[in-house]
């Protein structure tokens, strides 16, 4: 690694970071160094701090340890605008400006040249235009912004930061809702800039992007650097590798599930895909058998179990449940048909956290009974006692509320619930994100038991140690789409990097040259 | 058409129509004297519902401006019949209150980040309940002043009289429409509207500009209590009860989207008249309870409601499909 104390060439540089909230380390004594005229990818899964890093950067969190250096000088941001003052400007994935004033008020909002007390219109439509065909484009400044494609919306909301700060430009996954064509349009803006000396960080989850356009990478895991190394000297597996932080070794194969889960197909995808969501992908689940689905966030994942769940409508493709084709439109049918979910961002998809965890685990099985066959207090008791226990539940009291409880411990509760249903396909998206070593353990081992009593699962993972330990077969997402489905001798986490790193023209790596 | 032009439009089309019918059954409407009285009975609301239109657009809501309007009457008669002091000091009293009044509640809204709609209702409250404490009765305003003003007026072509209160609601308009359309306040306004965090990240000074939306509907709607004092000559703690949702509705109508961020003074003014143009209707036709008033702008109100649904929802499922579409 470079050594930062003595590389003055830094625009933006931050020494020995940290972050902490409540009692962990979001951030744990991370170096990071921008230069004129670079792009530099910031990468790493969720949870790895790349957004707690880049809102240090920014001025949004102020750091608990470290410091961050401007040309360098220490300086401490108060917040956004300061560090947009001098000279730091950020465009989010979701863009920051607004939608329902025009593209030129856009541009110049807060700082509008005035006379007599009134705003110079046609002087900002003007000036907008000037502005914009620097970048290439040519589009009526007088209508509403919200009325252009998030595209076009992108490139004002770069046009105004590097306006209104011009060294360094944030982009927070500027391309995540974007088309091909759009990212390239987009590159070229990113590209130009770089050329006229901007120092440039890119934040994405698509690698091709980043191999498209980045001169530098920094990978972080777990609030810690992995490295910063110049991307040329990179493979795609060496990325996937430190991002994922896999030294390559087998795990303890599973055996004699192939025999065992050779049955008829329980439930059948056939060519189900959404347009701009996921790609159509076929998959055949059976009873007794766990299928892994690995990929690096944000390439369809969480998308699939969606439409498998009948939380989004596939518009394309069958689904089967036995021998008959069934439309999933609504959570309320797959759970009609025996399916579970227990969805990836627990606190805002799972749990209900001021209900009791009694009424967090009945709440599915209630759903399925309807209005009119409500379960009495004794019932439900019974019913959370028992799952309770079966998955060792730890709380003081059944009545207390599941916020309060452990996130492994909340996991389980989800899991009761849709257990409580009496399910026969169950879909656990990242089940163990977020929860300690020993929670982490057990919902393993349920996982395990809840195949060998017949339930077909699907388990969505990026702990590649843990999705080996308990998949009969894996199925690799990458860029949206379904690229590989490994069995036997392959479930092991090299085969599953190679495939998630493998060199893929659907997404823009040669679409930026083009 | 821009998009949010459509209800505009829609309003001043039914407001057309609505002339053309009302004319085309009673010729008598259509003249400058209806016109007149128009303008003159209804400047309090046209002021207040300009402040409104501020509010609404900002994203909030005002409900003490009917309460405020009843305050300032009282008060006003009461420093001019038990006090002794000229009505032009009287109404510089009352605004600079009504001011005050409505930046302490813009300020509790953004520092104490209680709803608009809670702050508001505590702020009606106590207005409604200071002038209740002040007097109990109607306080009668003799003023050689007050008649000097009710009596001025500007005769229009047709003989229809433009009354002082009349033109003021006018100049309000105009001024109010000149601040939210070329004012980088007024863009503030909308800014605050459209999405207060982006907003606050483009530099918007939030705080700033909360306070002063509050305090301007404050006191616009101070003014309109001075309107409505010279329009009654009287003081009366009860006066204006519900003019707050009467404001609302001209706005709404008006074609303002009530989740803010879209809206026009210009509309506001076509609101007012639609809810004056029903109003004469009732008087014209004669056999009509006034209550249809509230019955024609209830269903106005909702028909309104709906087509700004339509049309907002209609150009937003872009945001949904957007890989799909055409580039620039």
């Amino acid at each position: 690694m470079v050594d930062h104390q003595t590389d003055n060439s830094f625009v933006l540089e931050a020494r020995g970071v940290i972050k902490i909230f409540g009692q962990s380390r979001a951030l744990d004594g991370v170096n990071f160094g921008l230069r004129r005229g670079e792009v530099h990818a910031l990468l790493g899964e969720n949870g790895a701090g790349k957004s707690t890093l880049i809102k240090i950067l920014t001025g949004a969190y102020q750091p608990d340890g470290g410091e961050v250096l401007l040309d360098g000088e220490p300086v401490h941001f108060a917040d956004p605008l300061h560090a947009q003052s001098h000279g730091i400007g950020t465009v989010y994935q979701e863009v920051n400006l607004l939608p329902n004033r025009s593209v030129a008020e856009n541009l110049f909002l807060g700082r509008q040249p005035t006379r007599f007390g009134f705003v110079r219109k046609s002087l900002i439509e003007k000036n907008a235009r000037e502005l914009l065909s620097r970048y290439g484009l040519d589009i009526d400044v007088q209508a509403e912004l919200g009325t252009y494609s998030v595209a076009v919306q992108q490139i004002v909301a770069i046009a105004r930061a590097v306006e209104l700060s011009g060294k360094v430009l944030v982009l927070d996954e500027p391309t995540a809702s974007l088309d091909k064509l759009e990212v390239e349009k987009l590159f070229e803006v990113v590209t130009q800039l770089k050329e006229r000396g901007m120092a440039i960080v890119f934040i994405t989850h698509f690698l091709d992007q980043v191999f498209a356009i980045s001169d530098r990478v920094t990978i972080l895991r777990n609030g810690r650097l992995i490295g910063t190394e110049p991307l040329s000297g990179l493979t795609r597996t060496d990325v996937v590798r430190m991002m994922l932080g896999k030294d390559i070794t087998f795990a303890p194969a599973v055996t004699g599930i192939e025999e065992r889960a050779a049955g008829p197909a329980l439930v059948e995808f056939t060519e189900c895909g959404k347009a701009g969501k996921i790609h159509p992908f076929s998959l055949k689940i059976r009873r007794g058998e766990v299928v892994g689905v690995a990929g690096l966030l944000g390439s369809g994942r969480t998308e699939m179990a969606r439409i498998m769940f009948g939380a989004d409508q596939c518009d394309a493709g069958e689904i089967r449940i036995g021998d008959k084709p069934v439309a999933l439109k609504s959570p309320v049918q797959a759970i009609a048909h025996g399916f579970g979910f227990c969805p990836e961002d627990r606190k805002v998809e799972g749990i209900l956290g001021d209900l009791s965890v009694r009424e967090n685990i009945v709440i599915a099985l209630q759903g399925k009974l309807g209005w009119f066959k409500a379960l009495n207090r004794d019932e439900q008791m019974e019913i959370a006692g028992k799952f309770a226990e079966d998955l060792d539940i730890r709380a003081a009291s059944l009545d207390m509320p599941v916020k309060l409880l452990s996130g492994g411990n909340q996991q389980k509760v989800i899991l009761a619930r849709w257990l409580a249903t009496d399910p026969n396909f169950l879909i656990l998206d990242e089940p163990t994100r977020g929860i300690d070593v020993g929670a982490h353990a057990e919902i393993v081992r349920t996982i395990n038991r809840l195949r060998e009593e017949g339930l077909a699962l699907l388990v969505i993972s990026s702990e590649l140690d843990e999705i080996v330990a308990y998949s009969s077969r894996i199925v690799v997402m990458r860029d949206r789409e379904m690229v590989a489905e490994l069995t036997g001798d392959n479930i092991n986490p090299s085969v599953i990097v190679q495939a998630i790193a493998a060199q893929h023209e659907t997404v823009s790596a040669e679409g930026a040259s083009v | 058409m821009n998009r949010s032009l459509r209800p505009l439009a829609a309003t001043a089309v039914i407001f057309a129509l609505a002339y053309a019918a009302s004319i085309f059954q009673f010729p008598g409407m259509f003249s400058t004297r209806v016109l007149g009285n128009f303008l003159t009975d209804n400047a309090f609301l046209g002021i207040t519902a300009v402040g409104m239109t501020f509010v609404i657009i900002s994203g909030g809501i005002d409900l003490s401006v009917g309460a405020i309007i009843g305050f300032t009457g009282v008060l006003i008669a009461v420093l001019i019949g038990w006090a002794g002091i000229h009505p032009l000091a009287a109404f510089v009293i009352a605004l600079v209150v009504a001011g005050a009044f409505g930046a302490a509640m813009g300020a509790a809204i953004h520092y104490l980040e209680v709803p608009p709609f809670i702050v508001t209702l505590a702020g009606m409250f106590l207005a409604r309940g200071a002038a209740s404490v002040i007097t109990q009765d109607s306080i009668p305003v003799t003023h050689e002043f007050y008649s000097k003003v009710t009596s001025t007026y500007w005769l229009m072509p047709g003989g229809g009289r433009l009354s002082m209160i009349g033109a003021l609601m006018i100049i309000v308009f105009i001024v109010g429409a000149l601040v939210a359309h070329r004012t980088r306040f007024g863009s503030n306004v909308y800014a605050l509207g459209g999405n207060a965090t982006s907003a606050a990240l483009m530099g918007v000074p939030v705080a700033r500009t909360t306070i002063l939306i509050y305090t301007l509907s404050a006191t616009l709607s101070g003014l309109a209590g001075i309107v409505f004092s010279l329009y009654t000559s009287a003081g009366y703690p009860l006066a204006a009860v519900g003019v707050e949702l009467d404001a609302i509705g001209a706005v709404v109508i008006g074609g303002t989207l009530l989740t803010g961020g879209y809206g026009f003074v210009a509309g506001t003014f076509i609101g007012v008249m639609l809810q004056g143009l029903v109003q004469t209707y009732i008087i014209f036709d004669g056999t009509l309870s006034s209550w249809w008033t509230k019955i024609v702008i209830g269903g106005l109100l909702f028909v309104f409601i709906v087509l700004q649904r339509l049309v907002f929802s209609a150009s937003s499922s872009r945001s949904k499909v957007f890989w799909k579409l055409k580039h620039e």
